[in-house]
């Protein structure tokens, strides 16, 4: 098992390293520095930025700077844009909130889709299956910025009940729309792959053994069924994953919740260089942080998996 | 049970009345045409094409014409009505909102097809060499397509998207970078299967030629499955790119795509006027809900599993 | 009373092309402690009887009529209420043992269930039931074997653990649905003979389900014939064989290929100075990824370790052995499609080991392949003429599309089909019809040698026999050669005319078909032989059976080489064994006496 870890840790490290230095690259041969604005700046007070900055080095030794910086200090440097403050303070400030909606969002969208599908799966062809099926094909057609404004539509200018952006802290009134406008797709997502899974499951020949056996139903479904139900749900959840951090981006933007999207969208407005690499190597270290979660998953799940 | 073989003789000169075969394809197109939802979808994504093609005939303005006559009082000239000849009113800087539907639709059919086109291409070329190929060169052609799997794309392609510049090409590109990643997944394991069925090696033992075996024996058996896949991965790029231009960060004005309209929409339902919201969002949901439903058509009729 | 009572049962199947009656009305009977057999061929509805019984067919399935269990109805009854009854006084074993049990459950989990659920008992007194049901089927370590999983253990241990769990109860009735069919010869035998016991200890009646009248000779007190969802015929075991009334039971049991009465081989008149193959001394390594250490470790897997033999023009020579032994790795490796790692392949006289694909092209045209599953050795896209056509194509390529066209109808009606299905697909096609596609595909140009690699093992007895006759006839015809590649034995006595028997990678005995049979010297040789089912209960009945101790090892134990010569293991374990010729043409590989193996077995058994 420990074997296992290491195997998958040392496929990811490298993975993180081409990310950073891709990154970086791509950022220096980038037209026009983070300083070209409309009013060109006098030359010598452009030297001294770009002194401040590093600019002025040679391409490899930034890039050694800045590799070294961010892997042994998690010191993604100085923002381009906000004057006094560092890509880390910045991330500091909105990742907790986009942590928060982010993690109620994916917990929603699994256990809801999950729960969803085998109850769809179990009683299959009975109004409970239909709706079930009715709700993950017509959410699957609305994602994040569809739902978005047709929630805010609905709830905050048709009923007033909730409100339609803002954070102020993370009461719970503020955090049940950008919730249920990641979670929703993803949910659907993963409650149509758990329903088709489960049904293939319960064809199996080892469900028929555990029915011969006479075991109830209950117990043939959480014992027998479950586990080898969740294998592709699984696999699901790494992309899912990606796709509602990219999606919080949206939710950032669109009700104002002040989390990391926001500072990041605004920073490609702003060609703030080190913003968005920041954010986009730190998006990366999670995602593959958490395909590696999924992968000790598998193992458990399956026993065949012990390298 | 056999013949005689003064038979065999005789029947050389009469013509063979052939019992005409049902090929899988023909198997396959009676089985879509059963299902209702995949048909139906089939003639409204028909219909779609002809409006983003021909709709722009029937429009009474051109699509950047801005109606001077009607600014500040949009809420109520603006609505659709078929009098003024704005059949979907005016968004909110006074143009034709059914010529930018129009645009929209296209320029999202658009997308979604040719950033399918490239991943069939690029995806089965190299997800079928790998397969094909096997071994070493395999193990390294799809630990390359892991690598850029486990990366956040978005963000990268955000990043290209700023330091680029905004522009459909660059869209193009990043959207061609990203969709054929899962499709030479597919085509690598489907091929690996293929390249192992008897059929094949029956046909290697015969002295077939490779390049024969390849046409005539995998890429059959392989389109199938691509057919599928690519059509259900066309409303999974409209989605990635109205995601983008939702942001912003994609299209530019004056062309637009039913993500931007769907953004400029939101930003104006508080104000009232929630035909500029809710059209964009029909033509969006209807479109995606025809692809799924037609990719869903063709894999039941085409899945293999099914034989 | 009867146990089993099933009165007028119907079964039909609700499908997209209509609705299908796969059973029809069928009334049957089992008494305390009896073994009833049910025979029938694919698609007779015989496994659907039983499924139906136990509540188990699929969702599109619906019953009529009525079963009762000792005067319990079962049929159409709620899930609680059939629990009661099954996995307690019914119980049931699969086919397929590698996917009938729970893959993420250990085999303890999986048993101490049917306890917890049936017998409301858990704990240490559960656990100790299990064991000692796991030794009584004779699961070798079975302290250790109760906590792994079902992918840790081999085919026939798994079978093991399934009547370990289906006997935890003490049924009255066991219901085995082609319990053996997925195991090989050898472990077939001891599975049958551990149901047998059980049958006798416990009183269990059993309802055996198979298409093989070897297997029901060796187990039943009585039989029924079933064919298309129907009774054809009932009756005691005796009168049914020596005595068939209907014309379908007596079609079964002549078709049946019997080891002990083979049916003739095609003549030829062989000259065994025209030798066309040469194979000599080949071998054919794989690595194979295993366990262990930080990235797997590769250990070298000999699929074929140094085979030698020669084929006369004209000849069959038949090679059996169970899985494992190699037989499908050394007939590619004939053909060059694995190349062979060392060794030399004389075709002709001329070598053919280490040939580039340009060179081997040539050869081809006389060297064919047929193989076991006629559905996926067509390809599905091409009309089975496109597909006869393809060898044509490739070496007479002068040839217009309307000569061809005439070729393949011509051997079309050659091998059985109607030319007017030319424009047919496979898929449309039965199993019997696609093989003989293949069949044609293979004979179109006339080859030298076709290697047939379980030719007819996936198809019923009835179509068996029909393909072994169409294939003896090619080869009278035109004195073709064939490499027949089976683990069944009694089809490879009936069409070869030499046997080489293998065994994990190496020739354990090589002899003409009657002496391997009436003579056969190695222990392997004896225990396959007297492992194989004879259709005749009498004969059944007396026949003595050799039984080795323990399981089929893995080809990657380095030990199991050795496993006839123990006596060698302790001066060089990589020795292997040596042919020697006993008599003229018979040659046996070294081994000790089977009491010194069975000695020494039970000696590491026991330390």
């Amino acid at each position: 098992m420990l074997g296992y870890i290491l195997r998958r840790l040392a496929i990811a490290i490298p993975v993180l390293l081409i990310l950073v230095v891709l990154s970086f690259i791509l950022m220096y041969t980038a037209p026009g520095g983070p300083f070209n604005s409309d009013r060109p700046l006098p030359p010598e007070v452009m030297a001294n930025i770009e002194a401040k900055y590093g600019l002025d080095q040679p391409f490899w030794k930034q890039i050694a700077t800045y590799v070294w910086n961010v892997t042994t200090q998690f010191d993604f440097g100085p923002s381009f844009q906000y004057k006094n403050r560092t890509v880390n303070d910045i991330i500091a400030q909105g990742f907790p909130v986009t942590l928060t909606y982010g993690f109620w969002s994916f917990v929603i969208a699994v256990t809801f889709g999950i729960s969803l599908g085998v109850a769809a799966a179990i009683r299959q062809n009975t109004w409970l299956d239909y709706t079930a099926v009715g709700i993950s094909i017509g959410a699957q057609v609305l994602p994040n910025f569809v739902m978005a404004p047709l929630l805010i539509m609905f709830f905050t200018l048709y009923l007033g009940w909730l409100p339609g952006g803002g954070w102020e802290g993370g009461q719970w009134n503020y955090v049940i729309l950008p919730v249920t406008a990641l979670a929703t797709s993803y949910m659907a997502s993963i409650a149509r792959i758990t329903r088709s899974s489960m049904l293939e499951v319960l064809n199996t020949n080892f469900i028929r053994t555990a029915q011969a056996k006479g075991l109830p139903k209950q117990q043939i479904i959480v014992r027998h069924a479950m586990k080898p139900t969740l294998m592709p749900v699984l696999s699901y959840l790494g992309p899912a994953f990606v796709g509602m951090i990219t999606g919080s981006v949206l939710i950032d933007v669109f009700f104002s919740t002040g989390g990391i999207g926001q500072y990041f969208v605004n920073s490609a407005f702003n060609r703030d260089y080190s913003v968005i690499m920041g954010i986009t190597i730190l998006v990366g270290a999670l995602t593959i942080m958490f395909n590696l979660v999924v992968d000790l998953l598998y193992a458990w799940i399956d026993p065949k998996i012990r390298y | 049970m056999l013949l005689n073989r003064n038979a065999v003789s005789q029947l050389e000169d009469v013509p063979i009345e052939a019992v005409k075969g049902r090929s899988l394809w023909a198997d396959a197109r009676a089985r879509f045409f059963r299902n209702k939802a995949a048909t139906a979808s089939l003639f409204v994504l028909i219909a779609l094409g002809l409006f983003a093609l021909f709709g722009g005939l029937l429009a009474q303005y051109e699509r950047d014409f801005v109606d001077f006559t009607l600014i500040g009082s949009n809420a109520y000239k603006g609505v659709p009505s078929i009098e003024t000849g704005h059949y979907f009113g005016t968004d909110s800087s006074g143009r034709d909102l059914y010529a930018r539907v129009v645009q929209g639709t296209g320029i999202s059919l658009m997308v979604g097809i040719v950033g399918a086109l490239v991943a069939v291409v690029v995806g089965t070329l190299f997800g079928a060499s790998a397969g094909y190929f096997g071994g070493k060169i395999d193990n390294v052609m799809m630990r390359f397509v892991d690598i850029l799997m486990s990366i956040p794309f978005m963000f990268v392609l955000i990043l290209m998207l700023v330091i680029f510049g905004r522009s459909i090409f660059m869209l193009f590109v990043g959207i061609g970078l990203i969709s054929w990643l899962d499709m030479a997944r597919i085509a690598r394991g489907q091929t690996l299967s293929i390249k192992n069925k008897e059929f094949v090696e029956v046909a290697v033992a015969t002295g077939v030629h490779p390049l024969r075996i390849i046409l005539r024996h995998v890429v059959p058996n392989l389109l199938g499955i691509v057919i599928v896949y690519a059509t259900l991965l066309i409303p999974s790029l409209i989605i990635f790119e109205s995601f983008i231009s939702f942001l912003g960060l994609g299209v530019q004005e004056p062309n637009t795509s039913l993500g931007a309209l769907i953004s400029e929409g939101a930003e104006q339902m508080q104000y009232g006027l929630t035909w500029q919201l809710y059209f964009p969002i029909a033509f969006f949901v209807i479109t995606i809900f025809a692809f799924f439903f037609v990719g869903d058509g063709l894999r039941d009729a085409l899945d293999p599993k099914d034989r | 009373m009867a146990l089993l009572d099933v009165k007028n049962l119907s079964i039909t199947f609700e499908t997209p092309d209509g609705d299908v009656e796969a059973v029809k009305g069928i009334n049957l009977s089992i008494e305390p402690g009896e073994c009833l057999g049910i025979v029938g061929e694919s698609g007779s509805g015989k496994s659907q009887t039983m499924m139906a019984i136990m509540g188990l067919l699929a969702k599109n399935g619906a019953a009529t009529g009525s079963a009762t269990f000792n005067g319990q109805e079962m049929l159409n009854v709620s899930v609680a209420e059939a629990n009661k009854v099954r996995g307690a006084d019914v119980a049931m074993i699969f086919q397929d043992p590698l996917t009938s049990l729970t893959p993420h459950l250990t085999v303890g989990q999986q048993m101490r269930e049917v306890l917890d659920v049936h017998r409301n008992l858990s704990g240490a007194e559960a656990k100790k039931l299990c064991l000692d049901w796991l030794e009584r089927v004779r699961i070798p370590e079975a302290k250790h074997r109760i906590d792994q999983y079902p992918h840790q253990l081999s085919g026939g241990m798994r079978q093991r653990v399934m009547i370990a769990m289906a006997m935890l109860c003490s049924p009255k009735l066991l219901i085995a649905d082609e319990p053996t069919t997925a195991l090989d010869v050898t472990v077939q035998a001891e599975i049958l003979d551990l149901m047998a016991n059980l049958q006798k200890e416990e009183n269990t009646a059993i309802a055996l389900i198979t298409h093989d009248m070897g297997v029901v000779a060796r187990m039943c007190d009585r039989v029924a014939v079933m064919r298309h969802g129907e009774y054809v015929e009932e009756g005691q075991i005796d009168a049914l064989f020596h005595n068939p009334q209907h014309p379908y039971t007596r079609m079964l049991l002549d078709a049946m290929p019997r080891i002990d009465r083979p049916h003739e081989a095609a003549e030829v008149t062989l000259t065994q100075s025209e030798n066309i193959l040469n194979v000599k001394d080949m071998n054919v390594k794989f690595d194979i990824r295993v366990a262990g250490g930080l990235f797997g470790k590769k250990l070298p897997l000999r699929a074929v370790d140094g085979i030698s033999f020669d084929l006369a023009r004209g000849e069959t020579l038949g090679i059996v052995g169970e899985s494992g032994c190699g037989k499908s790795t050394l007939a590619r490796a004939v053909l060059q499609l694995v190349p062979p790692t060392t060794g030399s392949v004389l075709w002709m006289g001329r070598e053919t080991a280490g040939l580039d694909r340009q060179a081997m092209k040539p050869l081809r045209k006389d060297l064919q392949i047929v193989l076991q599953d006629p559905l996926a050795s067509l390809n599905p896209r091409m009309t089975i003429a496109a597909s006869i056509a393809e060898p044509l194509k490739t070496f007479q390529a002068e040839l217009s599309s309307n000569e061809r066209m005439h070729k393949v109808a011509e051997m079309m009606e050659r091998v059985g089909l109607d030319r007017n299905m030319i424009n047919r697909y496979p898929h449309e096609l039965s199993g019997g019809q696609n093989q003989r596609v293949g069949i044609a595909r293979a004979m179109i140009n006339r080859p030298e040698l076709v290697i047939c690699d379980e030719a007819v093992s996936a198809l019923d007895v009835s179509i068996q026999a029909q393909i072994v006759a169409l294939l003896k006839e090619f080869q009278t015809d035109m004195g073709l050669s064939m490499m027949f590649i089976s683990h069944d034995l009694s089809v490879v006595r009936d069409i070869s005319h030499r046997i080489m028997v293998l065994y994990l990678g190496r020739v354990v005995e090589l002899a003409d078909r009657d002496t391997i049979y009436t003579n056969p010297i190695h222990p392997y040789t004896k225990s396959l032989i007297s492992a194989v089912p004879i259709p005749d209960p009498r004969i059944e009945r007396t026949r003595p059976r050799i039984q080795l101790p323990g399981e089929l090892p893995s080809p990657l134990d380095p030990g199991a080489g050795l496993r006839f010569l123990p006596s060698k293991r302790h001066c060089d374990p990589n020795y292997r064994p040596q042919l020697n010729e006993v008599a003229p043409g018979h040659w046996v590989a070294e081994h000790d006496s089977l009491e010194e193996i069975m000695e020494t077995e039970a000696r590491q058994l026991a330390s």
